[in-house]
C-alpha cells in the first residue's frame, strides 16, 4: 500500500518537473539570475500622464547626465531660453549636448545637488509657463538622409541610452571599422521590479518605437532586429507584434527573470551569443538599444525634438497614487511625487531608477535626469537596515550571479583589502545587477565590495598607464 | 652497505665542494653598514621615510641618497645610530604625529542619511559623498584604524577617530587612506591645533555642526604669527609655532574648534600641577 503511494507521488513529481521544464523551454533566457516580486501591478494599467511645468517652476538641468565628458554651459545667468534650445555643448566624442526642457530665464549656472548626492554644474531655468519651442528645430524624412546625417541628428538631439545607463547613443551606433554588426536588439525587457515606463511606451506608442527601430536599422545597416520583452507584459508583446508586422522586426518574449534586461544577458537570451569577458556587445556582432531610445531617435530625426522629456514610473508603497508620467528633465522629484498625490505614511527611502540597480536619493530636491526611469518611494517599514551577518556559505550568490563570478569569495578578499586577488577572481566582469546582494540571507553588502574593488582596480590601471 | 655509504658520502662531498666554490665565486658584496643600519631600524616597514621598507631606506642612506633623519618611528635613537654608523653628525627631525582635524562626532554633527553597508570610509564616501552632512568631517568608519600598523588609532564611542599621541610614530599611512583628508601631520610639540577640516562658510557649517570653524579670523587677529585663515578655515602655522600665542588664540575661539591636544592627553598631570601650584 505504502509502496504504491510513494510510486504515485514520485510520478506526480516527475510530471510536474516535466511541465515546469517544458514551460521554461518555450521562453528564452540566460543562465543564473533570480526572480524578485515584480510589483508592477501598482502602475502597469495607468496610462502615461504629463507632469506639468507651471510658470515660476525651477528646473535644474545638470550638464553631466550621461556617461562621458560633461557638457559645457553655453548660456549665462539672465539669458532667455526657448524649449529645446541647446544650453550645454558637448566636449569630446563621448559626450552629448544638453537642452532646455522648457522656455524661461536662466537664473543660475552653478553646482547643484545631483542624483549621486554630489554637487555638479547645472543650469537652472525659471519657467515662464509658455513652453515655447525653439523655432530653429526642424524634422526631416529619415529615408532621404545618409546614415552619418542621421547620427548627426541623434547627437544634436542629445540622445543617450534611456534604460538608465545613459551611454551616448551616437557612440553606440558608431562601431569601429572591422567590427561587423549583424544584430540590432531592442531592450523592452524592463526586468526591474515596479517600473512600467517601457511597458506603457510600447502599449501606447508602438509606432514611435517601430519607426525608431527602422531608423536604427538603416544607420547600422543590419537585417535582423529583435525586440526582447519579458513575459509579464502580454499586452505590450501583442501590441508590438501587431506594429512590427511586415516591417522585418521580430518580437521575442523572454522568461521572467532578473536581470533579463542587462545587455549581455539579453544578447545571450536572444541570440545565444556570449559577449567575451572585458568586451562589448559589438564584439559579438550586436548592438542593444532600449525601446525608449528608439522612440527618442524617431522624435529627434522626424521632428527634430531633442531629449528633454521622458517617461518615468512613480511608484512604491509610500506614494499615494502610483503613476506613469511624462516628465521634463530637470523637474525636482518632489514635483513628481506631489503630482502623484504626495507621500503616503512615513517615508523611508527614495530611489531613482529601479529597486535593484537604482540609486538612493539623498533628498526630494534633486532633479530628474535623462536616465531616470522611475522614482520609487518606500515606507519606513519596508526598508531593511539590518546589520550584516556572517557568511553561511550557502552559495546562493554564486548561483544567482549572471556573470558567473563568485561574489562570496570576492567579498572575502576585499574584506582583507586584497584588490589583486579580487581582480584574479574576475570582479571586473560584474555587471552590478545586485542579484547576489538581494539573495544573500546574511545581508552582506556584496555589490558595494565589488564597486570598491572595481574602482580600486581602475585606479591601479590608470596608475600603471601613467608610469 | 658500504657501496651506499661511499656513494652518498661522495655525492655529499661533491655538492659541498660545488657550493663552497659558488659561495666564493658568486659572493655578493654587501656594505656592512647597510646590514647594520637595516638591522637596527624598527623593522616595521611602514614606509614613513618614503622608501620601500627599512631595507630600502638603509640602502638609500648608505648610497648617500637619503638623509639620516627620515625614520620617524625610530625617533632620536635611530638617527643617532645611523649617524654613528655613517660617521656623520645629524640631529633628529622633530617628531610628527597625526591630528584628526574634526570634532564632529555623532553628538555634535548631523548626518544627511543613514549609512548601512561596508564598514569602510572610502566606500561610504562613494555614496553621495558620505553620510555626514559635513563634506569634510571624519566619517568614523575606521579605515585609518585598519591602516595603522602601530595601534595608535581608534574610533571613539561617539564615532570619531582618535589618535594616541604616544603610540603614533608619524608614518602618515592614515593620511593616505582617509578619503576626506581629515588627518593632518603636525610636530609633536605644536600641541594647539585647529580641529576642523571644512572650508564651508560659517552659516553653512552651523547648519550641520556645532564645533566647526566658521572662519571668523579672531584667532588670526589675536596671534597673527601662529594662525592663518584660508578660505573660511583657520589653521596653525607649524613652522612659526609659539605655545603662548597659540593658547591665547585658542582661548578666544568662539566656535571652540581650537584645542590643546597635550592637555587632552595628560589630564592627570595637569591636575597634579594645578594642585602643586
Amino acid at each position: 500500500m505504502q509502496v504504491q503511494q510513494v510510486k504515485e507521488r514520485s510520478k506526480a513529481f516527475v510530471n510536474l518537473f516535466r511541465q515546469h521544464k517544458g514551460m521554461n523551454m518555450e521562453l528564452k533566457t540566460f543562465k543564473g539570475g533570480l526572480h524578485p516580486p515584480d510589483n508592477k501591478r501598482w502602475s502597469e494599467k495607468k496610462a502615461i500622464e504629463v507632469c506639468p511645468v507651471a510658470e515660476g517652476d525651477e528646473l535644474v538641468i545638470h550638464l553631466s547626465q550621461h556617461i562621458g565628458a560633461p557638457a559645457e554651459a553655453c548660456v549665462q545667468k539672465g539669458d532667455k531660453v526657448l524649449k529645446g534650445q541647446v544650453i550645454g555643448t558637448p566636449k569630446g566624442f563621448v559626450s552629448v549636448p544638453i537642452h532646455a526642457s522648457t522656455s524661461g530665464e536662466v537664473i543660475a549656472v552653478e553646482p547643484r545637488l545631483d542624483t549621486a548626492g554630489n554637487k555638479t554644474m547645472a543650469v537652472v531655468i525659471k519657467a515662464d509657463g509658455k513652453d515655447e519651442w525653439d523655432p530653429n528645430l526642424s524634422g526631416a524624412d529619415p529615408d532621404k538622409l545618409m546614415p552619418q546625417e542621421l547620427k548627426d541628428r541623434i547627437l544634436a538631439a542629445g540622445i543617450v541610452g534611456m534604460g538608465g545607463a545613459t551611454f551616448p547613443t551616437h557612440v553606440k551606433l558608431s562601431p569601429p571599422e572591422g567590427k561587423k554588426i549583424d544584430y540590432l536588439i531592442l531592450n523592452g525587457v524592463e526586468c526591474e521590479p515596479y517600473l512600467t515606463a517601457d511597458d506603457r511606451l510600447m502599449q501606447e506608442k508602438p509606432e514611435e518605437v517601430v519607426e525608431g527601430i527602422l531608423i536604427l536599422k538603416r544607420i547600422l545597416g543590419v537585417e535582423k532586429a529583435v525586440i526582447g520583452i519579458e513575459a509579464n507584459k502580454p499586452t505590450a508583446i501583442e501590441t508590438m507584434q501587431k506594429a512590427c508586422e511586415g516591417k522585418g522586426i521580430e518580437v521575442c518574449p523572454l522568461q521572467l527573470k532578473y536581470p533579463q534586461g542587462a545587455e549581455k544577458q539579453l544578447i545571450y537570451a536572444v541570440t545565444g551569443r556570449e559577449v567575451p569577458s572585458g568586451g562589448l556587445p559589438m564584439d559579438c556582432g550586436c548592438v542593444v538599444q532600449n525601446v525608449g531610445t528608439a522612440a527618442a531617435v524617431n522624435a529627434a530625426v522626424r521632428r527634430g525634438i531633442p531629449l528633454i522629456e521622458r517617461i518615468a514610473t512613480v511608484s512604491g508603497s509610500a506614494v499615494a497614487e502610483p503613476k506613469n508620467l511624462l516628465i521634463k528633465i530637470g523637474q525636482p522629484i518632489s514635483k513628481l511625487v506631489e503630482f502623484c498625490g504626495g507621500v503616503k505614511g512615513e517615508l523611508g527611502k527614495i530611489i531613482q531608477g529601479g529597486p535593484m540597480m537604482g540609486m538612493a536619493a539623498v533628498s526630494m530636491d534633486v532633479p530628474v535626469t535623462r536616465g531616470t526611469s522611475g522614482i520609487l518611494l518606500f515606507s519606513e517599514g519596508e526598508v531593511i537596515r539590518a546589520p550584516e551577518g556572517p557568511c553561511v556559505r550557502c552559495g546562493n550568490c554564486v548561483r544567482a550571479c549572471p556573470a558567473f563570478i563568485m561574489p562570496t569569495e570576492i567579498a572575502f578578499q576585499m574584506r582583507r583589502g586584497k584588490v589583486d586577488e579580487a581582480e584574479k577572481l574576475n570582479v571586473m566582469d560584474c555587471i552590478e545587477c545586485g542579484s547576489c546582494t538581494y539573495i544573500c540571507p546574511a545581508q552582506i553588502p556584496l555589490l558595494q565590495f565589488f564597486r570598491q574593488a572595481k574602482s580600486a582596480i581602475r585606479a591601479n590601471i590608470a596608475k600603471r598607464k601613467k608610469v | 652497505m658500504i657501496a651506499a655509504v661511499i656513494s652518498l658520502g661522495g655525492i655529499g662531498f661533491l655538492a659541498a665542494v660545488i657550493l663552497g666554490f659558488a659561495a666564493k665565486k658568486f659572493a655578493v658584496e654587501v656594505d656592512p653598514r647597510e646590514a647594520e643600519i637595516a638591522g637596527n631600524l624598527p623593522g616595521a616597514n611602514c614606509g614613513a621615510c618614503g622608501y620601500a621598507g627599512c631595507g630600502g631606506y638603509a640602502k638609500a642612506v648608505v648610497a648617500g641618497n637619503a638623509p639620516p633623519n627620515l625614520c620617524t618611528p625610530g625617533g632620536a635613537g635611530a638617527v643617532a645610530m645611523i649617524a654613528r654608523v655613517m660617521g656623520v653628525e645629524a640631529t633628529a627631525a622633530e617628531p610628527t604625529v597625526a591630528v584628526i582635524c574634526c570634532q564632529g562626532d555623532n553628538t555634535r554633527a548631523q548626518d544627511k542619511y543613514k549609512y548601512v553597508g561596508v564598514h569602510d570610509c572610502r566606500t561610504a564616501q562613494a555614496l553621495a559623498g558620505g553620510p555626514k552632512a559635513c563634506p569634510s568631517g571624519c566619517l568614523g568608519l575606521g579605515t585609518c584604524v585598519a591602516a595603522c600598523a602601530f595601534g595608535a588609532l581608534s574610533i571613539s564611542p561617539e564615532g570619531l577617530a582618535v589618535v594616541d599621541r604616544e603610540k603614533c610614530v608619524g608614518c602618515k599611512k592614515c593620511t593616505t587612506v582617509c578619503p576626506r583628508n581629515v588627518i593632518k601631520m603636525a610636530p609633536k610639540s605644536a600641541t594647539v591645533q585647529v580641529l576642523c577640516n571644512s572650508h564651508d562658510k560659517g552659516a553653512v557649517i552651523k547648519s550641520y555642526c556645532q564645533v566647526g570653524c566658521i572662519g571668523c579670523q579672531i584667532c588670526k587677529k589675536t596671534a597673527e604669527d601662529v594662525y592663518a585663515v584660508d578660505n573660511f578655515l583657520a589653521s596653525v602655522k607649524n613652522e612659526s609655532y609659539d605655545q603662548e600665542k597659540a593658547v591665547a588664540g585658542m582661548l578666544k575661539c568662539p566656535a571652540k574648534c581650537i584645542h590643546d591636544l597635550a592637555a587632552a592627553d595628560t589630564p592627570q598631570e595637569e591636575k597634579t600641577e594645578e594642585k602643586a601650584q
